[in-house]
């Protein structure tokens, strides 16, 4: 990723736009904050926000004219914040702590013509930046003008109070000196680098303006004669503060020599792009003060700060765990997984972050600007395969797995018995036939009976756990394999069981054309002995490759439909769905993280789960989720008296069911011997043993490895005491270790552990 | 990886092939083209080394993990 395309992507995230509040304000009172503090009880806090860009807050906050009410979003469900009466209770309930420090003094002296809102806040910008200011007052005292205008809100007192805020940093006020004519002016500027006149407050006319050009908008105060600025013209007085600060940085910059309009895009109202979800806000009206004369009591204002609603975005956040695990939002993680890959040394702290995306694509629909965090983290793996960064322990066991699906221990391509050609392929993909093998001949026999002119059958795996590796090139050569032995049988066109397969070669190989058995099976007869109608609704699942498949999505609610079982919609379902934890080898690369998106996924509904893709079923059965399989509907398995509750097979078990699966129909179906595999070894283990290798991704038969390379002669330890022996071996980039008794027929284990590092000894 | 690696306990494993005892030395350890050494219990004839539960699933892994996002 380089710089431009980090931009790219950081500009589709909206949530660090600011709330309409803020965006409308001239000043960008972030007004949010504000409230948010109130909402805590923290007026000081709520107060610092103010003087963080308010100058004068202790008379703005009181007459401000609110133009940030007319964009709050609470009016779409009520009346807007009365943001204005809450900036009023803040300054007048709480004490004003400000110490401001001015910045070390400059030489330039600056004259500041009358005493409105305009004029006093170009004269405290200027004070601030260090110039040394003198306010040219017509009236007698400096807060007569002010007074004059809100006698209801101010009071000669508060604005006292402004005034010797700004005496204190060295800002001197000149009273009863009024410029009357061009003369008095010319004087003036000959006295001043910079003469900043308030349109507010006094007459352009002794300052030689054409009343036009007094102080046109955008022109960030310059008059068009140089050394003399104005603002103040506008009738509010946000607005009229508003330019006074605009055009006392257009003084300090044209006094530094410097571009008086470069990078001031942003200043004054914008738009946002902010979007805020109103769904579910319940209408509230504006609370009402019992005595308007002296605005919101501290309760009051409690109430009214309580019906904000703190815009913010964070729709993909709500919906995805794992977003809400890693603390932020994708515009902060694009630049997280920029700053990894960018670093040449060091930590890189976002390997877990992009590691443990399910790339499942719910951010991306539920996405105002569409952000792809799948389409982020997938480029991310690439590169870091594509640079030796990616780490092993991420992926490795998926892809031993894919290694094992695909070598001839599992995979096989053959036409249907007695045929020579086929039109349709079914292919069950790998974690069917590891979840219920026993399915997989139900489902051919059935395809077989009402499909003509042939259904070969294709064991193996489409390559998926590659390409969410990021292993570009290994998914090429898997992809291949397969597509080799798809030629071979004539190119039938494949019937996926699996919508991950599906997906992979709709998206990588869309030549096969490739269709769910769920649409096959909905264009044929029930099965004889599908399980009677039902009662009790199930909720439907929708495995998260189906997203954007609303064919293959109706498909399967069809066939309930047709078989008389009534079924629920799950809040988020069809093209808003969740994923179970294992797309994009999440569960690999995060256990833990996968677990707690499982549960999520279970806790959506009290009722049985309906899903139809076997990994799916398994994550959720792995977090005690009473959850079906379509195929447990449709070909029932007679042993199993209550398929809800079929427990996920172990790892182990899993790829034991897909090796006992082949010999099966490779026996029964072509009369093929089984391949000579070797007897196994007779191991005897505890079921906490079980969970724990399972857990820890230790195979049966990685176990095997060590108790045979003991028995050809490899080291073990002995312990005197428990008898136990310790051996290892290292069969790949990892090595097991086996702690066991010998039996007379075999062993028992009593632990397993394993580990990557190398240890090439003392 | 520090010394604290090797317990008492870890020492009452005996090379079974050997019939030895084990020592505790300086033991070289390589992962994604980092090495280093480290003290480990092994068999002084074999020179099998042995890594206990605890050292694979503690003080290894959190060493592998950080070596991995180096």
């Amino acid at each position: 990723m380089d710089q431009s395309e980090l931009r790219q992507w950081e500009q589709r995230c909206i949530q660090e736009e600011p709330p309409p509040c803020m965006a409308a304000c001239p000043l960008h009172v972030d007004a949010r904050a504000f409230i948010g503090f109130l909402q805590g009880g923290r007026w000081a806090d709520a107060l610092k926000t103010l003087h963080r860009v308010m100058p004068l807050p202790g008379i703005l906050g009181r007459i401000c004219d609110t133009p940030c009410q007319t964009a709050c979003n609470r009016k779409e469900a009520g009346e807007a914040i009365r943001i204005g009466d809450l900036e009023r209770a803040c300054v007048s309930r709480t004490e004003d702590r400000r110490r401001v420090m001015p910045l070390p003094a400059k030489t330039h002296r600056i004259a500041v013509v009358g005493s409105g809102l305009s004029s006093l806040t170009a004269a405290w910008d200027l004070a601030r930046k260090g110039y040394p200011v003198t306010v040219y007052v017509p009236e007698q005292e400096p807060a007569a003008f002010l007074l004059r205008s809100h006698p209801q809100r101010l009071s000669r007192e508060i604005i006292e109070r402004e005034i010797r805020l700004m005496t204190s940093l060295g800002v001197r006020f000149k009273t009863g000196t009024g410029f009357a004519t061009a003369e008095d002016g010319q004087r003036c500027r000959k006295d001043h680098a910079a003469v900043y006149v308030g349109l507010d407050a006094v007459s352009p006319d002794p300052w030689a303006m054409a009343p036009a050009t007094a102080a046109p908008q955008g022109s960030f105060g310059t008059t068009g004669d140089e050394g003399l600025f104005s603002g103040g013209d506008h009738p509010s007085p946000v607005w009229q503060t508003a330019q006074g600060r605009w055009a006392a940085t257009t003084m300090d910059r044209w006094l530094q020599k410097v571009s008086p309009t470069a990078g001031r895009e942003k200043e004054g109202p914008q738009g946002t792009r902010l979007y805020t979800n109103l769904q579910g806000i319940a209408p509230l009206t504006a609370v009402t003060p019992a005595d308007p004369g002296s605005g919101y009591s501290e309760t009051e204002a409690l109430d009214e700060a309580g019906r904000c609603i703190q815009c913010q975005c964070l729709e993909c956040v709500k919906v995805c765990a794992y977003l809400a695990h890693f603390g932020a939002y994708p515009k902060r993680y694009v630049r997280e997984i920029y700053n990894n890959e960018a670093l040449v040394l060091g930590e890189r702290k976002a390997n877990r972050l992009i590691n443990s995306c399910s790339l499942c694509g719910l951010c991306e629909a539920v996405c105002p600007h569409d952000f792809a965090m799948q389409d982020l983290c997938l480029a991310a793996r690439q590169s870091m395969v594509g640079r030796s960064k990616m780490p092993p322990s991420a992926h490795d066991f998926a892809l031993q797995d894919m290694a094992f699906s695909q070598s001839d221990r599992f995979a096989l391509a053959r036409h249907e018995p007695g045929r020579t050609t086929s039109r349709y392929l079914f292919f069950p993909g790998c974690q069917l036939c590891a979840s219920a093998p026993g399915q997989v001949p139900r489902v051919y026999d059935h395809l077989r009976h009402h499909l003509t002119d042939g259904v070969a059958l294709m064991l193996g795996c489409c390559g998926a756990p590659a390409h969410w590796a990021g292993q570009q090139a290994r998914f090429a050569t898997e992809l291949n394999l397969w597509k080799g032995r798809w030629e071979r049988l004539g190119r039938p066109r494949p019937v996926m069981a699996c919508a991950s397969c599906l997906r992979i070669f709709k998206d990588h190989l869309p030549e096969a054309d490739p269709i769910s058995l769920w649409e096959i099976l909905d264009e044929m007869e029930l099965p004889p002995d599908r399980l009677q109608p039902r009662q009790v609704p199930l909720a439907v699942h929708d495995p998260c490759t189906t997203r954007g498949e609303e064919t293959v999505q109706d498909a399967a609610r069809r066939l309930l439909a047709r078989m008389g079982v009534p079924y629920e919609e799950l809040q988020l379902g069809r093209a808003h769905t969740e994923c179970c934890g294992f797309g994009g080898l999440m569960q690999n690369a995060n256990p833990a993280l996968a677990r707690e998106v499982a549960e999520k996924r279970g806790s959506r509904s009290g009722l049985d789960y309906l899903a139809y893709c076997a990994m799916c079923r398994d994550n959720l059965a792995a977090v005690d989720k009473r959850s079906l399989h379509l195929l447990d509907l449709l070909f029932p398995d007679p042993n199993q008296t209550d398929p809800s509750a079929r427990p996920r097979p172990g790892w182990s078990r899993r790829r034991e069911n897909r090796l006992r699966l082949r010999e099966h129909l490779a026996r029964e179906l072509w009369n093929e011997p089984s391949a000579a595999a070797g007897t196994p070894l007779v191991l005897q283990m505890d079921s906490t043993v079980v969970d724990l290798l399972d857990a820890r991704r230790i195979l049966r038969e990685d176990i095997e490895k060590v108790l045979r390379h003991v028995q050809k002669g490899g080291q073990a330890f002995h312990h005197p005491d428990s008898g136990h022996w310790l051996a290892c071996f290292r069969p790949y980039q990892a090595t097991f270790w086996v702690e066991y008794s010998p039996l007379d027929d075999g062993y028992r284990i009593h632990n397993a552990y394993a580990h990557r590092m190398e240890v090439p000894g003392p | 990886m520090k010394n604290d690696n090797v317990r008492p306990e870890d020492l009452q494993w005996r090379c079974g092939t050997c019939d030895c005892d084990l020592v505790v030395g300086q033991v070289a350890v390589t992962y994604m083209n980092n090495r280093f050494t480290t003290d480990l219990p092994y068999c002084p004839t074999c020179r099998t080394v042995l890594i206990t539960e605890a050292v694979a699933t503690g003080k290894m892994a959190e060493v592998e993990q950080i070596l991995e996002d180096k």
